[in-house]
């Protein structure tokens, strides 16, 4: 469902993805590892939309369109999701309003009726108890005042009520104690479905143990260096990033030899 | 009921009438006005009023006309105002479409109404039937003429003295208005409206209300102000209300200006809050070539309150300057302020909030915010707070804050499906929330909001 073949990216004239390469298939899971400034989060903002990243090279296709052509919206009513690293406060703006927008206007470009009010309750109160969270938070503003594990459980149970096709999740397990990354891990394995493909950007393999990948990909320079199944997770955990960049200074290396 | 008759036609030699003279006019033609029309003002004759007119006339003609020379008026320039003179409505009784005023309902409000031609009362589209007892709701006009003992002592008694030309002229002028008096221990079970309509005669008209709201102990009312346009017309609105609210009495306030994008609007509000006693007001400016809100607010006994809800929303070149300063006289007293401003293409847009905490006043809560959105590059504001302390044990606080939408939040609102139009809406308005939930009546929250969407969708 998501092609992304020698993908060239710079912020600011500095390039920070070098010829990235990555296929997820429905039903996949793909964890992307890699050390700080190798190029992760940038992958998940363009995959997204984000302004202020230029692409220099490369092509990226989803269900088999040139994503880039089109807009962040578009891009999100067409089944994209991005649960962000960071996610937005927004004062003024009820959870429960957004996501009323934006399931309304996701559903609308699937060619499904918006949601009555009763419908959408209850999925909003099913939902959030898959994420164990408490109904005074959808009348809160959005991600305002919340705590760094209370903002990353809202980006999944945002998720779970979008349904999106591609999920990509930035760091969500950053800044997660281990019951809050547990009860997020469980609202995205609750997501595993074979038509869904998840692409997880992680530092650490800790949230691994908690939501398996089918692959694990590593990061370094803007590359996508070694790919693997979950063993490859265990090694880094073990080894480290260290011997990763070796080898990335290795290959570009060859490559501009 | 009675009015003014024009100025026009009793001095016709004077420079009334003549409108786009590029060099100020001045005062004289006012004055002049006044000197002709004195005798005919409600209840002429009556030593203290007489009194009263004079010497505001006396002042008007010593202050002028205020300049970017004097510290208040820096970033407001009046000339488009001063530059014509505008003449009082004529003496007949005035006239105005009642569908105009029927069109002019807040849904979902239903108020006891008192409705204003060029300042003027017009009892016949007002209705005030059945007040609660305790409660006297009319024309201060009527009041003059009917029992002018009743108001001595307690006109002029919350604007003491004229704080410049404009307020002064009102005084000067003093003729009809709002008179409100809410009896003690008496809850309003209904608001209250005063609808003013400018712009009923047509060109250059000149509407001078003079309200006066009066909240006995323990009474509570809402009482909502409301200023709209008849014509497109260019004219202009000198209002000033004194409120007076005695102990343990609540007052909402509203101030909703819509007039035209032509007229010109210099609005005060002075109020007085006693012991325990609690104003809220909410001073929303939509309409209006070059609007300037004075409002001053005297908290004179322990335990006063007061809350000050602002909202401005402004495009074209519209200049909207709100100017607030609220005075802790005693210990124990209490305010919070917000206002905020939505601004697009070239309007302007200035806020100066004065907290002043007398050296008696100690454990004062006082809290200011005044922020801006700016939509259009093109766009301005000044905004300055200004705290003047002189007890030390008080808790002041203050922010100001010019910006535009954030990007960030536009691209989250767009991550999640939203257009990016939408998102930039969603989160206009939800800059807006915070002054508009606090709106009273309620039915005003979504009047609002309905009237700020169409306006941004006119101002794209």
């Amino acid at each position: 469902m998501l092609t992304i073949h020698d993908l060239k990216v710079q912020v600011d004239g500095k390039t920070i993805l070098n010829g990235l390469n990555l296929e997820v298939r429905p039903g996949e899971v793909h964890a992307i590892m890699g050390p700080n400034g190798s190029g992760k989060s940038t992958l998940a903002n363009v995959i997204a939309g984000r302004d202020g990243y230029e692409v220099t090279s490369g092509v990226v296709t989803y269900q088999g369109n040139d994503l880039l052509e089109l807009a962040p919206e578009e891009r999100a009513r067409q089944g994209i999701f991005l649960a962000f690293q960071y996610p937005v406060e927004i004062p003024g703006v009820a959870n429960v309003y957004l996501l009323k927008e934006a399931l309304n206007t996701v559903r609308k470009s699937r060619g499904e009726d918006e949601l009555d009010a009763m419908d959408f309750l209850k999925l909003v109160r099913e939902k959030l108890q898959l994420l164990e969270m408490k109904e005074e938070f959808l009348y809160r503003s959005v991600n305002e005042g919340f705590s760094g594990g209370e903002k990353k459980r809202n980006e999944i149970f945002q998720m779970a009520i979008l349904e999106p096709k591609l999920a990509v999740l930035d760091e969500t397990d950053s800044g997660l104690d281990i019951d809050a990354l547990k009860v997020v891990a469980n609202g995205v394995n609750a997501l595993r479905s074979p038509d869904r493909g998840i692409v997880l950007i992680t530092h650490y393999q800790r949230l691994l143990d908690y939501i398996v990948p089918d692959y694990v990909h590593v990061l370094a320079d803007g590359q996508v260096v070694r790919s693997g199944d979950r063993s490859l997770a265990v090694e880094l955990e073990e080894r480290g990033y260290g011997w990763i960049e070796d080898r990335a200074g290795d290959i570009a290396g060859v490559q501009a030899g | 009921m009675a009015g003014l008759r024009t100025a026009r036609e009793i001095s016709p030699e004077s420079k009334l009438g003549e409108s786009m003279s590029h060099t100020a006019v001045g005062t004289e033609p006012y004055l002049a006005a006044h000197q002709a029309l004195a005798s005919m003002l409600p209840a002429a004759g009556i030593p203290w009023l007489d009194h009263s007119r004079k010497s505001a006339r006396d002042q008007f003609g010593e202050m002028g006309f205020p300049t970017i020379r004097d510290e208040q008026w820096k970033y407001t320039n009046v000339r488009s105002i001063t530059r014509q003179a505008f003449a009082l409505p004529p003496a007949d009784s005035p006239s105005i479409d009642r569908a105009l005023v029927d069109d002019a309902t807040v849904p979902g409000m239903d108020p006891y109404r008192l409705v204003f031609a060029d300042g003027i009362l017009v009892p016949q589209l007002s209705h005030c039937d059945d007040l609660p007892e305790g409660v006297t709701v009319t024309g201060l006009a009527n009041v003059l003429r009917a029992d002018p003992a009743h108001l001595e002592g307690m006109f002029g008694k919350v604007l003491r003295e004229p704080t410049h030309g404009f307020n002064a002229m009102n005084s000067a002028f003093v003729c009809d208005g709002a008179f409100v008096e809410i009896g003690p221990g008496v809850v309003m079970d209904r608001p209250l409206e005063l609808l003013f309509v400018s712009a009923t005669g047509g060109e250059g008209m000149l509407a001078l209300p003079r309200n006066l709201v009066l909240l006995r102990a323990g009474s509570q009312a809402t009482v909502h102000e409301r200023y709209i346009s008849a014509s497109p017309e260019r004219c202009l609105t000198n209002a000033v209300s004194e409120v007076l609210i005695e102990e343990d009495a609540k007052l909402h306030l509203g101030r909703l200006q819509e007039e035209s994008d032509r007229s010109f609007h210099i609005g005060g509000l002075f109020a007085e809050v006693g012991r325990n006693a609690c104003l809220t007001t909410n001073v929303v400016t939509l309409g209006g070539a070059l609007v300037r809100n004075d409002l001053a607010v005297n908290l004179n006994e322990e335990g006063a309150e007061v809350r000050l809800h602002g909202l401005y929303v402004a495009h074209g070149r519209q200049h909207v300057d709100n100017h607030t300063q609220v005075s802790h006289n005693r210990p124990g007293t209490t305010s919070n302020e917000c206002y905020k401003g939505i601004l697009n293409g070239h309007a302007r847009a200035v806020f100066r909030g004065h907290i002043l905490v007398q050296p008696d006043a100690q454990k004062t809560d006082a809290v200011q915010n005044n922020h801006n959105l700016l939509l259009s590059p093109n766009a301005e504001v000044d905004t300055m707070p200004q705290l003047e302390i002189y007890a030390d044990d008080v808790k002041c606080a203050h922010g100001a804050s010019v910006g535009q939408l954030e990007e960030d939040a536009i691209f989250y609102l767009r991550s999640r499906g939203v257009g990016e139009m939408e998102a930039r809406q969603m989160l206009t308005r939800a800059f807006a929330a915070e002054v508009l939930e606090e709106l009273e009546p309620p039915p005003l929250r979504e009047y609002l909001q309905d009237r700020i969407d169409r306006l941004m969708e006119l101002a794209k």
